[in-house]
């Protein structure tokens, strides 16, 4: 996946100061961290995957490493970022190991000095170098697209949207599903990339077409399959990946105008309860076997170099992007979502 | 301590009683609110001021959810009561078929949590993978635009908070029915008043009061839920207060907008509430003289057909919605009706194997469950025995302190603990504690009453017995009153047990990872669409809390039950 470096923005350098002295050395997984690991026998993964996703790689590393019982607290980027900060205020430290979907959050995080060094091998060996906080607090472990989508039972491919400026169409008006960015950090970073290229009275108008406004940005591929809306304006494209080779009648479109890039890094707590389970389980997390995993059952596509593109997907170079800014992100998300919900009214 | 007491006569502590009853009910009642009244008049740096309440009434994002809620509870109240008294004079009044039937399936109902109903009809009537809106379209042969229903929309939130409101208003009415002695109604028409002026003069007027409660109990539920709403405004496109309040603690999070956007829920709750207890007051009497049991009126050839409409009532709260959610737990696809080849037990195996948060959110809210319904009605036992026997001087206080979390809406109490337990001297959020104290707080008032009313019809000459044989107040409490309220005690048991699993509003503000119950897992569920999941874990906890409700009401039978008939 080395092609992915030339569309990796250097979000992540803006994100982290230039960092003094070298990076923390990548630790191996030995067996002193196993046993270390296995007595503490659990560990927190707060995470904004899609939820069987985040499931099916929780049940894998506790297959490798049994009597660690993984959790998973699934919920939208921007619901993991509130109820992060409202625990964390409250002196709760639950959560050992965090993803969001927003990496803008992790610019937060970073300057609030609650995320612990830690680089595992994997990411030292096998991740392009803008993929990593210079600091090694966190890397990018996921990497994915939002973009429009279509069920192919309500929608002809020859009338199906080709780009967001096709969504304002009249004739879209009641038919359409999207996320929303007070919830999902992929809406989030979505909207911003769109509201920046294409303006924001793009939303304006959207706002008319009577939008199915639901949160997370997996739901609006959902809706599609359930055959409840005929198009999505956003959402996963992992997920109508999962629902397309299942069978299901939905289908991707890459709009003309450029497709939001999302970037959802990992790190780990410097607070974590199950300190040594965290670093465990973020070494699992960015190893071949979990990206590959991540990849094949989940969608997604990885900054992993030893991982492989499932066949039939398009590869990320073929598709035109939207450039990502996690730095800009954070200090507009405010505005976006005051703004977003004076048009859409929720 | 260290004061002799006389043998034979042991200390009545219930002297100390009331100060720590009042104590508790302060910390329960008056700090939250507190909380939320200083947090609603001051801004970050807790500094007066009426900002909060300036952005309140300008800002159409808080004008529009004000009106949307005050439609939504004017509407669901009016046809809660256009729906309940009939069906209730049908089931308590006449000679209907299986009326008692209808009657247990009303009650149950009460088990379904809104949101869940809410759940289920998305599945039935969302606009266009909804079952129902399916049917239609394949009945008429109309175009994939045709929409017979759509719930994502103000009438559809209408429609599905009055479905599980109905049952509140159903209760009281039939109830008040039965109470009406039936020589009242003879007399009526001996006296010559044809079936309709005995209706008019006496039937509808005895009736009345319970109805007015009724309407007022609509009205404050479909203002303070916040489960129905959470799952069907956002799709709608509009907010409702509840869900407004919600979505401030989004980040960055505004608590002093949310608890400046709570008083006014709790404000139209007290003034509707003293508004009853003055119309009341004026307007209950006691029915004196025999109570003959009521006498059924006689529908005829009506029978039939008005049990054919009270089976198409209950079709809407249970029988669809319960059909949507076995559906949806089975088939492949939610939208799609269950075949062979649909067939699938994934989702079971999805809830029970792979999600590793279904374990402690059951385990959380059946802990949370038997607890406040143990303390519960522990609490309001004590309480109603102290009011309704004038045990103690200042008795009233309690009674007022008591009933008046019934002011409080769930959501606003959540935002009031959180206020409360989030910053020192003792941070309770983040444990169950919170939760406990949240659910106790909330149906406290229901079960207080429930009780203080079947202490009024118990007679007091054993208790009196045994204080004169020298028991202390609390010991006759245990020894004596508790076995002879013994069905009672179970029924407000149960009471709290079942509303305290259907609970999401003040849970909503106040879970966090490691304190998630049952109903916020769903609520998750839903935010990222996972609907079969959602059936699966409803519908076991549908199945869970009724085993609970039969187990108690079986081990009550075998304890209480005996000693009540020696009695």
């Amino acid at each position: 996946m080395g092609t992915l470096q030339r569309f990796a923005m250097a979000s992540m350098l803006l994100a982290g100061t230039a960092a003094l002295g070298a990076p923390p050395a990548a630790s191996k997984v030995t067996s002193e961290l196993i046993a270390a690991a296995k007595k503490e026998g659990k560990v927190v993964w707060y995470t904004a995957v899609d939820l069987p996703v985040a499931e099916r790689v929780a049940k894998a590393f506790e297959a490798k490493y049994p009597g660690i019982a993984m959790r998973v607290e699934r919920s939208g980027g921007e619901r993991i970022f509130q109820r992060i900060g409202q625990e964390y205020a409250s002196n709760i430290h639950a959560v050992d190991v965090v993803n969001s979907s927003d990496a803008a959050h992790f610019i937060v995080w970073k300057r609030d000095g609650i995320l612990a060094p830690y680089v595992p091998e994997d990411v030292a060996l096998h991740y392009p170098a803008e993929q990593k906080d210079p600091d090694g607090l966190f890397a990018s472990w996921r990497v994915w697209l939002s973009v429009i989508g279509y069920n192919t039972n309500l929608v002809k491919r020859e009338e199906a949207p080709k780009s967001f400026a096709d969504l304002l169409d009249p004739k879209w008006s009641g038919k359409i599903v999207k996320g929303h960015p007070g919830y999902s950090g992929t809406i989030m970073t979505a909207t911003f990339q769109i509201a920046r290229d294409l303006g924001w009275d793009y939303f304006e108008k959207l706002a008319r077409q009577k939008v199915m406004q639901v949160q997370s940005s997996a739901d609006p591929p959902k809706k599609l399959a359930l055959g409840e809306r005929a198009v999505m304006a956003d959402g996963n494209e992992y997920n109508l990946f999962q629902l397309k080779e299942k069978g299901e009648p939905v289908e991707i479109v890459y709009p003309k105008e450029g497709t939001p890039l999302i970037i959802g890094p990992g790190g780990i707590m410097k607070d974590a309860p199950n300190p040594n389970a965290a670093r465990l389980l973020q070494s699992f997390l960015f190893s071949t076997e979990a990206q590959q995993l991540m990849v094949d059952f989940g969608g997604l596509r990885s900054f992993h170099e030893l991982v492989k593109d499932k066949p039939g997907r398009k590869p990320l170079p073929e598709i035109k992007l939207m450039k990502d800014d996690p730095a800009a992100v954070e200090k507009q998300a405010d505005e976006i979502k005051a703004r977003y919900s004076k048009y859409f009214k929720v | 301590m260290g004061v002799a007491m006389p043998r034979g006569r042991r200390a009545d502590l219930s002297g100390a009683v009331l100060p720590l009853f009042a104590a508790t009910l302060c910390l329960l009642v008056v700090l939250p609110i507190g909380w939320l009244i200083v947090f609603a008049f001051t801004d970050r740096t807790r500094h007066a001021t009426l900002a909060n309440f300036r952005v309140l009434f300008t800002d159409s994002a808080f004008l529009d959810p004000l009106l949307t809620t005050l439609v939504l509870s004017v509407a669901v109240s009016l046809i809660c009561c256009a729906v309940a008294a009939p069906m209730g004079w049908i089931v308590a009044r006449s000679d209907m078929p299986f009326r008692r039937a209808v009657r247990i399936v009303v009650t149950a109902s009460f088990v379904t949590p809104p949101f869940l109903g809410a759940i289920a009809w998305e599945l039935l009537a969302a606009p266009n993978s909804g079952l129902l809106n399916q049917l239609y379209r394949s009945a008429t042969g109309q175009g994939p635009d045709a929409v017979l229903f759509n719930v994502y929309s103000l009438p559809g939130l209408i429609f599905v908070v009055c479905c599980y409101t109905f049952p509140y208003v159903f209760v009281l009415v039939a109830n008040a029915l039965d109470r009406i002695p039936g020589d009242l109604e003879d007399a009526s028409s001996m006296l010559g008043g044809s079936a309709w002026r005995t209706a008019r003069r006496v039937t509808i007027p005895l009736a009345l009061p319970a109805l007015a409660a009724g309407a007022l109990v609509a009205f404050l539920q479909a203002m303070t839920l916040f489960g129905a709403p959470g799952i069907l405004a956002l799709p709608a496109g509009f907010h409702t207060m509840t869900t407004k309040i919600w979505s401030l603690f989004q980040y960055p999070p505004k608590p002093e907008l949310a608890a400046a956007a709570s008083l006014p829920l709790l404000a139209v709750t007290v003034v509707l509430l003293r508004a009853q207890a003055a119309a009341l007051g004026r307007r209950s009497y006691a029915v004196v003289g025999s109570h003959a049991p009521p006498r059924p009126v006689k529908l005829g050839a009506l029978r039939w057909p008005a049990l054919l409409l009270c089976l198409g009532l209950l079709s809407l709260p249970v029988f669809l919605p319960y059909a949507a959610l076995l559906n949806a737990a089975f088939s492949r696809i939610p939208s799609q009706p269950l075949t062979p080849a649909r067939l699938t037990g994934d989702h079971w195996r999805f809830v029970f194997v792979e999600l590793s948060a279904t374990r402690l959110a059951m385990k959380n809210t059946f802990v949370l469950a038997l607890l406040s319904a143990s303390c519960g009605t522990l609490l309001a036992l004590v309480i109603s025995y102290l009011t309704a026997r004038a045990a103690v001087r200042g008795h009233r206080v309690l009674d007022v302190l008591a009933t008046a979390p019934i002011a409080i809406p769930g959501i606003a109490l959540g935002v009031g603990l959180f206020l409360a337990y989030t910053r020192g001297p003792v941070v309770l959020y983040g444990t169950l504690w919170i939760l406990l104290l949240a659910y106790v707080t909330i149906e406290l008032p229901a079960a207080y009453q429930q009780l203080r009313s079947s202490f009024r019809a118990l007679s007091v000459e054993l208790e009196d017995a045994s204080r004169i044989l020298g028991a202390s107040r609390l010991r006759t409490l245990r020894t004596v009153t508790a076995p002879l309220l013994g069905p009672s005690l179970v029924a407000t048991w149960c009471f709290v047990f079942v509303a305290v699993v259907r609970e999401l509003s003040a849970a909503a503000i106040l879970f966090t990872s490691e304190t998630k119950v049952l109903s916020v897992l769903i609520f998750d569920l839903n935010e990222s669409g996972d609907l079969a999941a959602i059936a699966v874990l409803g519908l076991t906890m549908l199945v869970l809390t009724s085993v609970v409700i039969v187990i108690a009401n079986v081990i009550s039978g075998l304890r209480s039950g005996p000693r009540v008939r020696a009695a």
